[in-house]
């Protein structure tokens, strides 16, 4: 069947369009309910969207090209890097033309760009937003590369598709290297997504904030499309890591029957890392930001150990 | 099958052991520290466990709860109860620069690496492989008592360090000879009697646990 | 049998005085325990002279020239300074320094160390070695601190760390070494028994053994005070009591440099090459250099004698490493002289810092006035440890030079440098110390003079006039080190 590969990657992308919001809705539910509140409900995150859409966009004069161009730069990245990760299926086209570094740099291209326009304007919480973001990801880069890193030498290549079938036929759970890596990945997810305790994505607050300060000046279609290129960014982090750490049950066989089960399992995946992620994020407070560096070191060093215990125990 | 499966759960606990000598490089609060080191010695003792009955060398049983009921049980313990009496139980450390003793941290498992690499070549034990992580945890015991100024936290460096050596005999050659290892423990007893009089000592005499207070004795004056 | 005398007897002597406690006669029973002690060592060394090496307790203890030697020394000055520290150390209880309890503590301890130090000595066993080491540490960290001042606290915690860490690391190089020999000896604990290891050491695996060689001079070298590891040795001297410093320098430090030629001769066995005796004589090289310029700077007495000791083990580490039998026989008996010397020295100094209330250079004046046996005393021990002759420290000094002028001629000026500066040094600072007129401060005091005038006759007679026995004896343990 010629086209599976292509309807597959379709689909993909409808899922993750539509399944984004949902998931930060799932997230915004799970942690009102800790905290003994009313949730507004799993698809608040839509109204939201759909608010936004009907707003009028209020620029500032002075604004350049960069500024106006970047939320659509950015969509459209997180639209590409969703073809990229094996959800359902590990046989995806854009997998094979494109490997982890590649999604790595596509996630780089939207953050620099996010940067480029918070400084556009000229205020000075776009300044800072975009100085404290380019801090976070010169030390989340690395760290995240050198999980990946890890992770391609266990599987002998950088393609995700491949990554995920050879762990998942030659699976063992005591590979040090892969936990390892699987610890550095949460951290390095936490701040690359900004949740707590690197930023935290509910507040306005101008001494903490990182992400919100630099899209401070965006409005109406323009800051929909960021937010939900952001839930997207959330969404996709979460299946990088259950589609390299927890492949269960992505299909590989290149049979219909099975996408079903897959995504039911998917979605289950999708629930329990939500709740994982909660409970990170109600257990701990936000740090300080000059203890950033300490936290990504840690993740740094936990990639580099990962890589290490590959070559020496494995 | 067997075998092979246990390798890989020894090889996981040895990263997990070289995983709790890198949080103890890092942590700064003492119960923290504590609690760390008894984790390290439950890897450890299980490890020994693990090896003990693959390989058929039941002396390492003995070894195993030994380092159970001194490392994982009494040691912590002792520590807990010092720590209470002389009231630094909330003290927190202050470390500089943590990223840079983490980078030398990694510098030394590599060296370890380097280092053990003619005994892994020699070997024929299914345990030749955590050599390597047991001459890593030593060597950062080692840099936790050198970067380190608290007197609890340097005694807990070097526990770790035994700890490291312990391991290095299990993996090394499936432990030393059993009067051997029960000569080491009962040192270590010994050490840590010794230690917990003299936390009250300097306790009494500078009025804090800081070793940076130390420095009467300087060359040239 | 007078092995196993040798051995329980200060074990038990530990256990009565740490029963006994502060009475009157405490220190009788310490200097009767160590006598007996001195006097089992004897018969053993008379037995093995007689016999010649011996293995014992099922092949657990092991005796031969080279240990018995030093065994016999042991006694010999652990009984000197327990005579020595019936008096100075009833002064010092006398001046309020130390209660009874401490009193108690010390007694007990000075034999357990005894003990760890003779078992050390005398076990076959490589890891029974460093089992006897670990506790020589630590039955010492506490006397060091016995007086509970804060540098004495600082130097006893110094003491605990460093010297842990460097017998981690010994220990580590112990596992190698199993390692190696479990290979040609199967497992268990006859892979560990020097003798064993000794017959197969050119069977053993030469790259584990080099890298083994690394960690046990690292670890043993910390314990010898080889420069750079030697930072707790000067502490430890200077801040506790005085006896405890002449056994660590007459004693400990011997002990372990025995742990660490046994293991060289190991090393170079498998190794077929001079590997590890060069390393040794890097480190004892060092050391002579280093601690001689230290000696320069020095202010106080125990602080500056401590480092000319290290300087002396540094001569005797680069004579081992230097190996051939001149430079040997001189590393032993540089061994020898140099225990009884700087032992007979920090007694006269212990009376000196007593009568001046000082252990400041700067304040001590007129010894030989105040008390000609403290002054002539200390006088005639740093003659002796400078190397003047008619001393035995000359004769050995001698050898040694001699042996490195033909072995390695290049690193001969090296060593005459060390010796110049250590020479002027000591003097320099020792000569307005003995001469000079009584200062008002200095008090006079009932010294200690048998173990003095003993340590300095016995190294006068060497200097003069090898004994036959001795002579022959060390022969022996020259060739058992080849």
């Amino acid at each position: 069947m010629i086209l599976y590969p292509f309807i597959i990657e379709i689909l993909q992308l409808l899922i993750i369009l539509a399944l984004a919001p949902v998931f930060a809705g799932w997230i915004k539910m799970l942690k009102c309910w800790s905290q003994g509140r009313t949730s507004p409900g799993l698809f608040q995150p839509y109204r939201d969207i759909i608010k936004l859409f009907s707003k009028d966009v209020v620029i500032a004069g002075n604004a350049s090209w960069i500024f106006r161009f970047t939320p659509y730069l950015v969509f459209g990245v997180a639209v590409l890097a969703g073809g990229i990760v094996p959800m359902l299926s590990v046989d995806l086209p854009l997998a094979a033309t494109a490997d982890v570094i590649a999604l790595v740099a596509l996630f780089a291209i939207a953050r620099f760009f996010t940067a480029l326009a918070g400084m556009d304007i000229g205020t000075a919480f776009g300044g800072m937003g975009s100085s404290r973001e380019m801090t976070i990801a010169s030390l989340a880069e690395p760290a995240m590369l050198m999980a990946i890193f890890t992770v391609s030498l266990a599987s002998k290549s950088t393609s995700l598709s491949e990554m995920v079938q050879v762990i998942y036929s030659g699976l063992s759970v005591f590979r040090p290297s892969l936990a390892f890596a699987l610890l550095a990945f949460i951290l390095i997810t936490l701040a690359e997504t900004g949740r707590i305790p690197v930023d935290n994505p509910a507040t306005h607050l101008e001494l903490t904030m990182i992400h919100e300060a630099m899209i401070l000046e965006y409005s109406g279609r323009h800051l929909a499309l960021l937010e939900w290129a952001g839930m997207m960014k959330l969404f996709l982090f979460v299946m990088l890591g259950v589609a390299v750490f927890a492949p269960w049950g992505i299909e590989a066989s290149g049979d219909f029957a099975a996408i079903p089960a897959a995504f039911l399992f998917m979605i289950l995946k999708l629930a329990a890392a939500g709740a994982g992620l909660v409970l990170i994020e109600t257990g701990l407070a936000k740090m300080r930001l000059f203890r950033l560096t300490e936290f990504l070191g840690s993740a740094f060093l936990l990639a580099t150990l990962g890589m290490l215990s590959y070559f020496i125990l494995e | 099958m067997h075998t092979n499966l246990a390798a890989q759960i020894n090889s996981f606990l040895a990263a997990m052991v070289l995983l709790t000598a890198f949080g103890m490089l890092v942590q700064r609060r003492m119960y923290g520290l504590i609690h760390l080191f008894a984790w390290q010695g439950l890897f450890l003792s299980i490890s020994t466990a693990i090896v003990g009955f693959v390989a058929g060398a039941h002396h390492l049983y003995i070894s195993s709860i030994l380092t159970l009921s001194l490392k994982v049980i009494l040691l912590p313990y002792i520590l807990h109860v010092l720590i209470q009496r002389l009231k630094i139980h909330k003290e927190v450390e202050t470390i500089v620069n943590v990223p840079m003793t983490m980078l030398i941290g990694i510098a030394l498992v590599i060296f370890s690496y380097h280092l053990t690499a003619p005994v892994r070549e020699l070997s024929t034990l299914m345990t030749r492989s955590t050599l390597a992580v047991a001459l890593a945890t030593v060597m950062l015991g080692l840099l936790m008592m050198i970067t380190r100024k608290h007197a609890v936290t340097q005694i807990i460096g070097f526990l770790a360090m035994e700890n490291g050596l312990f391991f290095a005999a299990t993996s090394a050659t499936y432990g030393m000879p059993l009067v051997v290892e029960l000569g080491v423990a009962l040192d270590i007893l010994i050490a840590a009697f010794i230690f917990g009089i003299f936390f009250f000592h300097i306790h009494k005499t500078f009025d804090s646990l800081d070793v940076d207070q130390m420095a009467r004795l300087k060359e040239g004056d | 049998m007078p092995l196993l005398i040798l051995l329980s007897v200060p074990l038990f002597a530990a256990i009565v005085l740490a029963f006994i406690g502060d009475r009157k006669y405490a220190p009788e029973i310490n200097i009767l325990g160590s006598a007996a002690t001195f006097a089992a060592g004897i018969s053993l060394a008379l037995e093995v002279y007689a016999e010649g090496p011996m293995l014992a307790g099922g092949k657990f203890f092991f005796v031969d020239a080279f240990n018995v030697y030093l065994a016999v020394l042991t006694s010999f000055v652990s009984m000197t300074t327990a005579i020595f520290s019936r008096r100075y150390m009833r002064k010092e209880r006398q001046d309020g320094h130390v209660g009874p309890i401490r009193m108690r503590f010390y007694h007990a301890m000075f034999q357990l160390f005894i003990f760890a130090m003779l078992l050390c000595l005398l076990t076959n066993n490589v890891g029974v070695l460093w089992i006897a080491m670990e506790l020589a540490t630590l039955s010492t960290v506490l006397l060091v601190s016995l007086y509970r001042t804060p540098s004495a606290i600082e130097a006893a915690w110094k003491y605990f760390i460093l010297c842990g860490v460097g017998i981690a690391l010994a220990l580590f190089g112990t596992v190698l070494l199993y390692f190696a020999a479990e290979k040609v000896l199967g497992a268990g604990g006859e892979a560990l028994l020097w003798t064993n290891l000794s017959q197969v050491s050119g069977k053993l695996e030469p790259t584990v053994l080099s890298l083994a060689f690394v960690f046990l001079m690292v670890g043993y070298g910390t314990k010898v005070g080889l420069v750079p590891v030697h930072n707790w040795l000067p502490d430890a001297h200077s801040e506790g009591p005085t006896p405890i410093s002449a056994v660590l320098s007459g004693l400990l430090l011997n002990v372990a440099l025995y742990a660490l030629v046994r293991c060289k001769v190991l090393v170079d066995g498998s190794t077929g090459t001079h590997h590890a005796g060069d390393i040794m004589m890097g480190f004892g090289l060092l050391s002579i250099i280093v601690a001689a310029f230290s000696l320069l700077r020095q202010k106080d007495i125990k602080r500056m004698f401590a480092y000319s000791s290290i300087e002396h083990m540094g001569i005797a580490t680069f004579a081992f490493g230097l190996g051939g039998p001149i430079a040997t026989f001189g590393a032993l008996l540089h061994m020898l002289v140099h225990s009884l010397t700087k032992s007979s020295i920090f007694f006269t100094v212990g009376h000196a810092s007593q009568m001046h209330w000082t252990q400041e250079m700067d304040r001590i004046k007129g010894l030989i006035k105040g008390n000609p046996l403290v002054g002539w005393g200390l006088m005639f021990g740093v003659m002796a440890i400078v190397g003047m002759p008619p001393f035995g420290v000359f004769t050995s000094e001698f050898l040694i030079l001699t042996a490195t002028m033909k072995d390695a001629p290049f690193l001969t000026p090296f060593l005459l440098l060390g010796f110049a500066v250590a020479f002027a040094a000591l003097f320099r600072r020792v000569q307005p110390m003995v001469t000079g007129p009584v200062p008002s401060y200095q008090r006079p005091l009932k010294a200690a003079h048998i173990p003095v005038m003993l340590h300095m006759a016995l190294v006068l007679v060497i200097g003069i006039y090898m004994p036959d026995f001795l002579n022959r004896w060390f022969h022996t343990a020259v060739e058992l080190l080849k």
